[in-house]
C-alpha cells in the first residue's frame, strides 16, 4: 500500500511537468562542456540548458548550489532484473531466449543502481554459450512493471560470447565433486567460431526462404508461409542490421576472429564486451566500427584475463574506439562514477572523457545517444545530482530523475528507513509466537 | 449417467431398478449456492441426479429417507486444480512452505526414465501435451477417499509434470473399478508449467530449456509451430496430391486440441508477465497460484485482463526447519501475512476465482486452509462458492455441477454444523448419488487413506 502511495506521488510529479534545477555545476557531456548553470525539464525532456534560464510559472525549482548535475549513468553490461537465470546454457545457440520475457522489476538491484546514479542499463544474457539470448536496454524506473522498465526505442541486441566460457563443454564423467553433465559442443575456441559460422549459415538460408516467400506474396500469390524459427529470427535481424551484437570477449585473437566472421557474413559487431585485450587490437576494432565496453581495473581472475591493463579504456579511446566502462555486477554498478575516474589516473583522460565512459559513450554503443547520455536540449531528462564532484570517492547521489520523474531521493530514502524498520519488526513479531503453535504433533 | 448406474448394478448387484431407488434428505437446511438458503427442506436424489429440491417436495414412495434434522446440505466441493488420482503425484506429507517465487503444485519425485538432453524446441522437451488425466487417473488413489472426507466430490485433475504437462479432466471422486465412470469432462485444457520436471538442473549440456527465458521461448515456439502445423495440415487435407505430407506431431496435436491453457503466476510480476504471454499466444487462459493476488497491482492487471484465476490454498508458511533466529526479508514476511487475504481481495474486486488444493489432501489440512481464507476476510458464502459453483462456471459445467438444483448431478455434502468449521462433522457425502460416510476419525496429517467407508442404508459398495 505504501509502495502504491509512493507510485502515486511519482505519478503526481510527472503531472507537475516542469522542473528547474538551478545553480548546479553541470557536467553536460555535450557541446557545452562543464559549466555552472541551470536546466529546465518539461514533459520528461530537457527543454533548456544554460548559465541562466527562464523559470516558467508553476515550475518546481530546485536549488543545486554547490552540487553537481550529470547525465544519468548508463551501464552497457548488466545482468540485474532478470528472473529465472541469465544463462540458457543448455545449448550453444540460445538466441530464442529473450531477456524481455523475464524482466524482474522487483529486483532491489534496480533501486541500488538508481542510488548509484544509473538511469539505464543494457541487460544481457550470460556468457555460457557462443550465441546467447536477446538483450534489451532498461531504464531504472523503480516501481514500474516490466513493460514500464523498457527503454522504448532502443535497438534490441543479442549476446555473443567468445573464449573460455562458451567452450566449457560439460564433463560427462563429472569429477572433483562436480556432478556429471552432458557433453556440449564446442570444447575449443575453434569450435566457438564454427558454432557462430554454422548458426549464420542457417540464418542466411532461413532469410533466403523468407525473402522468397515475401517476394511471392508481393506478387499476389498465397503460398504457405515458412515455419517461424525463434532461434533464427534474431540472427536474421542481425544480418538485416536490425539487432546489435554485443560480444563477450577477452583476448585479441578472438576479437579479430569475430571481426572476420562478421565481415564474411556481412554484419557488424556493435560492441565488444569486457574486451580486456582491446588495447592490442583497438585499430582493427575502430576500423570495424565496434565499440569496446571494458572493466576499469579488474583482471587475472582467469587465464584469459591475464593480459588486462588499467589503461585499456584510455588506449581504446585514443585509438578511436567508442569506449565505455561497465559493471557486469549489481554491486559494482552502484559506483560506476568512480570506475570512470580511474581512467584519469590510468591513461590520463580528461574529466569529460572519463565521465563519457559511463554516460555518452555507452549511449552511443547502445544506439541511444540521440536520447540520453548528455545534458542537452531535446534529450530525455535522465539526470543525476551529486553532492560533490562525481569523479570523487566522496560523492553521494542525492537525486535521480528519469524522463523527468524523480525516482530516487536520498533524503526521502533516509527518512523512510525507521518506519520501514518498524514495519518489518511488526511482521517479525507477529510470526514469532505463531511458529511453535503451528507445528504439528508428530 | 445411466450407464454409470447400470455399471454399478452389474458390479454390486444391489437392489436398484431401472429407475434406482431414491434417497431423500428431509428437514435439512439446504445451502443451494445458486439460490437462497432453504432453512428446512428436502432434496431428492435418483439415478445420480438431483430429482427435486425445495421446501415442499413430495418424497417418492420408494425413497430411502434420511432425517436431516439439524443437518445442512451443501453442494459437493470441487477442487479446481488437483492431482488427486494422478499416478505418482502424491506429495510427501509435510507441505513445503515459505518459499517465494517457486511455482507449486508439487512436482513428484517419481523417477521418469532419463531421456537424452533436449537440443532445442524440436526435441519437444518435457512435453506430454497429448495425455489426458482421464486416461491416467487411478480410482484407487487413497487421496480420493481422503478428499471426500473433507467434503470434496469433484476435482479438476491435471497432469502437472513438464512444460506442456497434458490435459486436465473433470472427475467425480468415486472409488470404483473403472476410472471412466469418474469422468465428467475428459479435456479441460492444457497445463503449462515453467519448472523443470524432476529436477535435473539446466546448465551446460543439461538439456534445453534450462532458464526461465528458455522455457518461455520454448512455449512460444510450440504455439508458432502448432499454428504452422495446422496450416500445412489443412492445405494437405484439401489437396494432398503433389504435396509432401506433413509429419505427424503428437506434441502439437495435444496443444491444438486444448481449448484453454493454465499458466502459473504467483508473484505480481508473474501475473503481469503471464497475462501478456497469454495475450501474445492468443490462448484463453486461466492463471494458477496467485500468491500475490492481494497486491493492488495484481488486482489491476487481473481486472484489466478480465482474467480468471485459481488460487492455491497452500498458503505460504515459514519453513518448518528454519533457524528460529533467522530473520526473513520483509517482503517474504509480508507475503506470508497477506497471501491468505487474496481470495477476499479478489472477491471485492469482482475477479472470477476458485480455490484449489495444491497438494493438500488431508481433511484437516483442507479444512484449515479454507478456514484461513475465511479468517482473512472471505465470507463463508464466498468460500463455498469458490469451491462449488465458481469452479463449475470456470470450466463451463455450471449446467450440471456446483449447486443444488433440480437436474444437476447429485454431488452433495451433508454436515452437522457449518461447513469449514473445525468442529463440524461431515455426516456423509453423495457422489453421483452414491453415499460415502467419512470414517469416524479422519487420519491425522501424514497418514493418509482409510478415511471413508462406503456404508449407510443405500450404501453402494464400490
Amino acid at each position: 500500500m505504501k509502495r502504491l502511495f509512493l507510485m502515486g506521488l511519482m505519478a503526481l510529479a510527472a503531472v507537475a511537468q516542469v522542473t528547474v534545477i538551478e545553480n548546479a555545476t553541470i557536467m553536460s557531456e555535450g557541446a557545452k562542456g562543464t559549466f555552472k548553470g541551470s536546466i529546465v525539464v518539461k514533459d520528461g525532456k530537457i527543454i533548456e540548458v544554460g548559465d541562466k534560464v527562464m523559470v516558467p510559472p508553476g515550475a518546481t525549482v530546485i536549488d543545486a548550489q554547490g552540487q553537481f548535475l550529470i547525465p544519468g549513468i548508463i551501464d552497457c553490461h548488466s545482468h540485474i532484473a532478470v528472473d529465472g537465470g541469465v544463462n540458457e546454457g543448455s545449448v550453444s545457440v540460445s538466441s530464442m531466449a529473450n531477456i524481455r520475457d523475464v524482466i524482474n522489476p522487483e529486483d532491489i538491484a534496480i533501486y541500488r543502481a538508481l542510488a548509484g546514479g544509473v538511469t539505464a542499463a543494457n541487460i544481457l544474457h550470460g556468457s555460457a554459450n557462443a550465441i546467447g539470448g536477446q538483450t534489451l536496454v532498461l531504464k531504472m524506473r523503480w516501481g514500474q512493471d516490466a513493460e514500464g522498465m523498457i527503454f522504448q526505442g532502443a535497438t534490441p541486441g543479442i549476446k555473443f560470447a567468445l573464449g573460455e566460457n562458451p567452450k566449457r563443454a560439460g564433463s560427462p564423467q563429472g569429477g572433483r565433486g562436480a556432478p556429471a553433465t552432458n557433453a556440449r559442443y564446442p570444447a575449443t575456441r575453434m569450435g566457438v567460431e564454427d558454432v557462430i559460422r554454422e548458426a549464420f549459415n542457417e540464418a542466411k538460408a532461413y532469410k533466403a526462404t523468407w525473402d522468397a516467400y515475401d517476394a511471392q506474396v508481393a506478387k499476389g500469390q498465397h503460398p504457405i508461409p515458412p515455419r517461424k524459427d525463434l532461434k533464427l529470427e534474431p540472427l536474421k535481424e542481425v544480418l538485416e542490421g536490425k539487432r546489435f551484437v554485443h560480444a563477450h570477449c577477452y583476448r585479441a585473437d578472438e576479437i579479430l576472429m569475430l571481426i572476420r566472421v562478421a565481415d564474411d557474413y556481412g554484419f557488424k559487431i556493435k560492441t565488444f564486451q569486457h574486451v580486456l585485450e582491446g588495447y592490442k587490437v583497438a585499430k582493427e576494432m575502430a576500423a570495424h566500427g565496434a565499440g569496446g565496453s571494458t572493466f576499469s581495473d579488474w583482471w587475472a581472475y582467469k587465464a584469459e584475463a591475464f593480459d588486462a591493463i588499467p589503461y585499456n579504456a584510455a588506449v581504446m579511446t585514443k585509438k578511436g574506439v567508442v569506449s565505455s566502462l561497465n559493471s557486469d555486477d549489481a554491486e559494482l554498478m552502484r559506483r560506476l562514477n568512480t570506475e570512470a575516474a580511474k581512467a584519469m589516473k590510468y591513461g590520463g583522460l580528461t574529466r569529460e572523457e572519463a565521465l563519457a565512459l559511463v554516460t555518452i559513450n555507452p549511449a552511443k554503443q547502445l544506439g541511444v545517444d540521440n536520447r540520453v547520455g548528455s545534458i542537452e536540449v531535446g534529450k530525455d531528462a535522465d539526470i543525476v545530482i551529486y553532492d560533490k564532484d562525481p569523479l570523487s570517492n566522496y560523492a553521494k547521489v542525492q537525486k535521480v530523475w528519469i524522463d523527468g520523474t524523480k525516482y530516487f531521493d536520498r533524503d526521502s530514502d533516509v527518512s523512510a528507513r525507521p518506519s520501514k524498520e518498524l514495519e518489518k519488526k511488526k511482521l517479525a513479531d507477529q510470526e514469532k509466537p505463531a511458529t511453535p503453535a503451528t507445528r504439528r504433533p508428530q | 449417467m445411466r450407464n454409470l448406474v447400470t455399471a454399478l448394478l452389474i458390479f454390486c448387484g444391489c437392489a436398484f431398478g431401472a429407475d434406482s431407488a431414491a434417497i431423500a434428505i428431509r428437514n435439512a437446511k439446504i445451502v443451494t449456492v445458486s439460490g437462497s438458503v432453504i432453512p428446512k427442506g428436502t432434496v431428492v436424489v435418483r439415478n445420480g441426479l438431483i430429482q427435486d429440491v425445495g421446501e415442499n417436495v413430495s418424497i417418492p414412495g420408494d425413497a430411502v429417507v434420511v432425517d436431516g434434522e439439524g443437518m445442512t446440505v451443501y453442494p459437493g466441493l470441487v477442487d479446481a486444480l488437483s492431482t488427486w488420482g494422478m499416478p505418482g503425484t502424491a506429495a510427501s506429507g509435510a507441505a513445503r512452505g515459505g518459499g517465494r517465487g517457486a511455482t507449486t503444485t508439487a512436482a513428484p519425485a517419481a523417477a521418469t526414465p532419463a531421456a537424452p538432453p533436449a537440443r532445442g524446441p524440436e526435441d519437444r522437451p518435457s512435453t506430454t501435451s497429448w495425455i489426458k488425466a482421464a486416461d491416467e487417473i487411478q480410482a484407487t488413489d487413497k487421496r480420493i477417499e481422503s478428499a471426500r472426507s473433507a467434503g470434496f466430490t469433484t476435482a479438476a485433475v491435471w497432469p502437472t509434470r513438464g512444460f506442456f504437462a497434458g490435459q486436465g479432466s473433470l472427475v467425480d471422486l468415486l472409488t470404483g473399478e473403472k476410472a471412466g465412470e469418474m469422468v465428467l469432462v475428459p479435456s479441460l485444457g492444457q497445463y503449462i508449467s515453467l519448472t523443470r520436471a524432476g529436477g535435473g538442473g539446466g546448465g551446460m549440456g543439461g538439456g534445453f530449456p534450462s532458464a526461465l527465458m528458455g522455457m518461455i521461448s520454448y512455449i512460444r515456439q510450440i504455439y508458432l509451430d502448432a499454428g504452422h502445423y495446422q496450416l500445412v495440415k489443412d492445405a494437405y487435407a484439401k489437396n494432398p496430391r503433389g504435396m509432401q505430407r506433413p509429419e505427424y506431431d503428437r506434441a502439437l496435436e495435444g496443444v491444438l486440441e486444448s481449448k484453454r491453457i493454465l499458466l502459473p503466476a504467483n508473484r505480481w510480476v508473474e501475473i503481469d508477465r503471464m497475462i501478456h504471454f497469454a495475450a501474445e499466444l492468443k490462448q484463453p487462459a486461466i492463471y494458477y497460484g496467485i500468491r500475490e493476488g492481494f497486491e493492488d497491482r495484481s488486482v489491476k492487471y487481473l481486472k484489466d485482463a478480465n482474467a480468471t484465476v485459481l488460487i492455491s490454498m497452500k498458503w505460504p508458511e515459514k519453513a518448518r526447519d528454519q533457524d528460529p533466529e533467522a530473520e526473513d526479508p520483509y517482503r517474504q514476511m509480508l507475503i506470508r501475512e497477506k497471501a491468505p487475504t487474496t481470495p477476499a481481495v479478489l472477491k471485492k474486486a469482482g475477479i472470477k476465482f476458485a480455490l484449489y488444493s495444491d497438494g493438500l489432501d488431508t481433511p484437516r489440512d483442507l479444512q484449515r486452509a479454507v478456514k484461513k481464507a475465511i479468517d482473512n476476510g472471505l465470507s463463508r458464502e464466498d468460500a463455498l462458492r469458490a469451491l462449488t459453483l465458481s469452479p463449475a462456471e470456470i470450466y463451463g459445467v455450471q449446467d450440471r455441477l456446483g449447486s443444488i438444483e433440480k437436474g444437476k448431478i447429485a454431488n452433495l455434502v451433508v454436515t452437522k454444523g457449518e461447513i469449514f468449521d473445525d468442529r463440524t462433522k461431515i455426516e456423509f457425502v453423495l457422489v453421483d448419488g452414491n453415499k460415502f460416510v467419512p470414517a469416524p476419525e479422519a487420519a491425522p496429517a501424514g497418514g493418509r487413506g482409510g478415511a471413508t467407508a462406503p456404508s449407510g442404508p443405500n450404501g453402494v459398495k464400490k
